[in-house]
């Protein structure tokens, strides 16, 4: 077991900034997800951290030993590959067993140490096949498997689920979670799910264009999300942004920008808006969720609540719940709506806001204020 | 690797033209492989007629006699180039010439394509891209600086010189396919293999080469043939007991009596041709699979 603490760390290709200065401190025994879009670098800097790729500038600590320079074989990490990258000509247990081969276990202890894993993972009925006669949930399990036969101080998981299809992939997300609960092992996860993200991280690592954007626990990353980026590409359907201006006169209002009717006005909690921020430009944002139909009994129990109305343009069902396309100020708007409370198209519908649960953020800077 | 399915460009039209279109193929491509098998069966024939029914009948005529005698005169009985030997011991030159040349440049070849696909540097790339110059080299333009260097260490007219000259020539082939085959294995394997503690060579006898065969195979064949086969480097650089028998066929041909001795020649011949022939029955199939076959799952 080990933390891991990376400061300052650049990467280029050739001219190409990839990372340009991350910053990352992981503690023993934590789970931290890297999520983000393709091309932000998050698989980059994990195989920075597996020592597959060389470091530009930076440091990447393992416990208090920098690492940047020691070859992947002695910084004692175990990664689990998107492709599985299992060893076609080899079995099972020739797959698991090939690391400690190469480090010289003696064969009793190999023996002992896949009989475990086996166990673990529930596939000792598969340790004489290759991997060409394995399905797809099978390998993965064969490849996590030989990544905890070594016993490492670090997992890495690269995108591990992405090649299995929907259904499995809960599954084993599930089982991913178990492991972790059970094992308690520091582990780095790279994914551009941000469900996967959720729910398995104790921390997420949110990365863009070579930074990271946030770090910090999933629940704050969803209900305090650093910037508009983070905003975005958290949740779906995703936030929405709506242009607006802070009204700090009298008790503090945000004012949607006009579209063809009244401005909408909706108060906002205490200590959001002082003199200062009077008449400031924001950017409303405000997830699906904490838009929904006007409800007075319900809406007694939330502190600060806006009203808008809006006419209904699209509803798109998905079972659990009804998401709606509404028109606020000229804008495109998802509300989500409980199905049995769905409205019709064309239908004008009250909506209530749950400001408490709002995010403004600085239209310059896209900066959470 | 699921096998292709044969697609068939008559699928859609009816069962009369089906056959008409049918019996027109294949009358077309027995032709051409009569056509083909012809020059062969010409000399197989002459190898067996004694010369008086060849110069009676002509060169090209069904046989009127039947001996197995020429075979055994050309194999070591025959005189060529002043020895009496048949073509036996010029037969060995070559196997003791290709064996090594095949062996060592296919297995300098897969190192080189292991390196030029998995371990890249700064400029392997262009070091490949020259290395696949050589494919394109004719043999003449190398002549005089391979008889530089075969000067300069003392090997020339020696099965060692011949070895080393089909080595060198030989690797941007061997080379070429490896690394083109190894391309095709995923780097995560590599990767994976890293960090499980695997260095370049372990990697190498572990991973790359249980995956090999079937380009291995290909080179093999490739390079045997080839080797056997050629005569330009093996008629300039030997002479003598030491020439290989590409070189000894035409000393065998140019031999000092007047009278040619078509069917010991034709018998030679065949001889001569008939490693390369049964390397192509042992692994033909292995050939075409190796050739076309790209992704490793």
């Amino acid at each position: 077991m080990a933390s891991l603490t990376i400061q300052s760390l650049k990467k280029n290709f050739g001219s190409v900034p990839v990372l340009k200065g991350i910053d990352l401190e992981v503690k023993t025994g934590e789970f931290v997800v890297l999520v983000g879009p393709s091309g932000c670098g998050k698989s980059t800097l994990l195989a920075i951290i597996a020592g597959l790729e060389s470091v530009t500038e930076g440091q990447v600590k393992i416990d208090t030993r920098v690492v940047n320079t020691v070859p992947p074989k002695d910084r004692d990490i175990a990664m689990v590959f998107q492709s599985y990258a299992l060893y076609p000509t080899m079995t099972v247990r020739g797959n698991m067993m090939f690391g400690m081969e190469s480090r010289g276990v003696p064969k009793p202890a190999r023996e002992k140490a896949v009989a475990r894993v086996a166990e673990l993972l529930q596939i000792e009925s598969l340790l004489d096949r290759k991997p060409s006669q394995l399905s797809g949930g099978q390998r993965q399990r064969v490849a996590m498997g030989r990544a905890l036969v070594r016993d490492p101080a670090l997992f890495l998981f690269d995108e591990p689920l992405s090649n299995l299809d929907a259904k499995l992939r809960v599954e084993m997300r599930t089982e991913i979670k178990k492991l972790y609960q059970r094992l308690g092992k520091t582990t780095i996860y790279v994914t551009h799910d941000q469900v996967e993200a959720m729910t398995l991280a104790s921390r997420i690592a949110v990365m863009h264009q070579g930074l990271v954007q946030q770090f910090a626990e999933p629940r704050t990353v969803y209900d305090r999300p650093a910037n508009m980026f983070v905003a975005s590409f958290m949740g779906s359907p995703s936030m929405n942004f709506l242009p607006a201006q802070i009204n700090a006169s009298g008790s503090p209002t945000v004012v949607l920008a006009e579209g063809n009717g009244e401005p909408n006005r909706l108060p906002l909690p205490k200590g959001v808006a002082n003199a200062d921020s009077d008449h400031r430009p924001v950017v409303f944002g405000i997830r699906p969720e904490n838009l929904t139909r006007y409800d007075r009994r319900q809406a007694e129990d939330i502190p600060y609540l806006g009203t808008i109305e809006a006419p209904v343009e699209v509803v798109e069902p998905t079972g659990a719940e009804t998401m709606v396309v509404v028109r606020i100020a000229g804008r495109e708007v998802i509300a989500r709506f409980e199905p049995n409370a769905a409205p019709a198209v064309g239908e004008k519908v009250k909506l209530a806001v749950d400001m408490t649960k709002a995010c403004l953020f600085d239209p310059e800077t896209e900066m959470l204020i | 690797m699921a096998e292709a399915t044969t697609y068939d460009p008559l699928g859609a039209v009816g069962t009369w033209s089906r056959r008409r279109a049918k019996f027109i193929i294949y009358t077309l491509v027995t032709l051409f492989a009569l056509i083909y098998v012809l020059p062969l069966f010409v000399v197989v024939t002459n190898s067996f007629r004694d010369l008086r029914d060849i110069s009676l009948n002509g060169l090209i005529a069904l046989p009127h006699s039947f001996s197995l005698d020429y075979w055994s005169q050309a194999w070591d009985k025959f005189c060529v180039g002043g020895t009496c030997e048949g073509i036996k011991p010029f037969f060995f030159n070559s196997v003791s010439m290709v064996v090594p040349a095949t062996i060592i440049s296919t297995a300098i070849g897969s190192i080189n394509g292991y390196i030029l696909s998995k371990w890249r540097f700064p400029g392997s790339e262009i070091l490949f891209g020259l290395m696949t110059l050589g494919v394109f080299m004719p043999g003449q333009m190398v002549l005089l600086p391979w008889a530089r260097v075969l000067g300069l260490l003392g090997i020339i007219n020696t099965t060692s010189g011949l070895v080393l000259i089909h080595c060198v020539q030989g690797l941007s082939f061997t080379t070429l396919f490896c690394r083109n085959y190894y391309v095709n294995i995923p780097d995560d394997l590599i990767k994976a293999a890293r960090i499980d503690g695997a260095g370049f060579w372990r990697i190498f006898r572990k991973l790359i080469l249980p995956l090999s065969p079937p380009i291995l195979i290909v080179t093999v064949i490739w390079q045997f043939t080839n080797i056997w086969n050629e005569f330009l480097f093996a008629v300039i650089f030997s002479s003598g007991t030491h020439q290989p028998i590409t070189a000894a066929l035409i000393a065998l041909s140019a031999g000092g009596t007047a009278v040619h001795n078509y069917n010991i020649e034709s018998a030679a011949v065949l001889i001569a041709a008939l490693p390369p022939l049964l390397i192509y029955l042992f692994g033909g199939r292995y050939f075409l699979r190796g050739l076309t076959q790209g992704a490793i799952k």
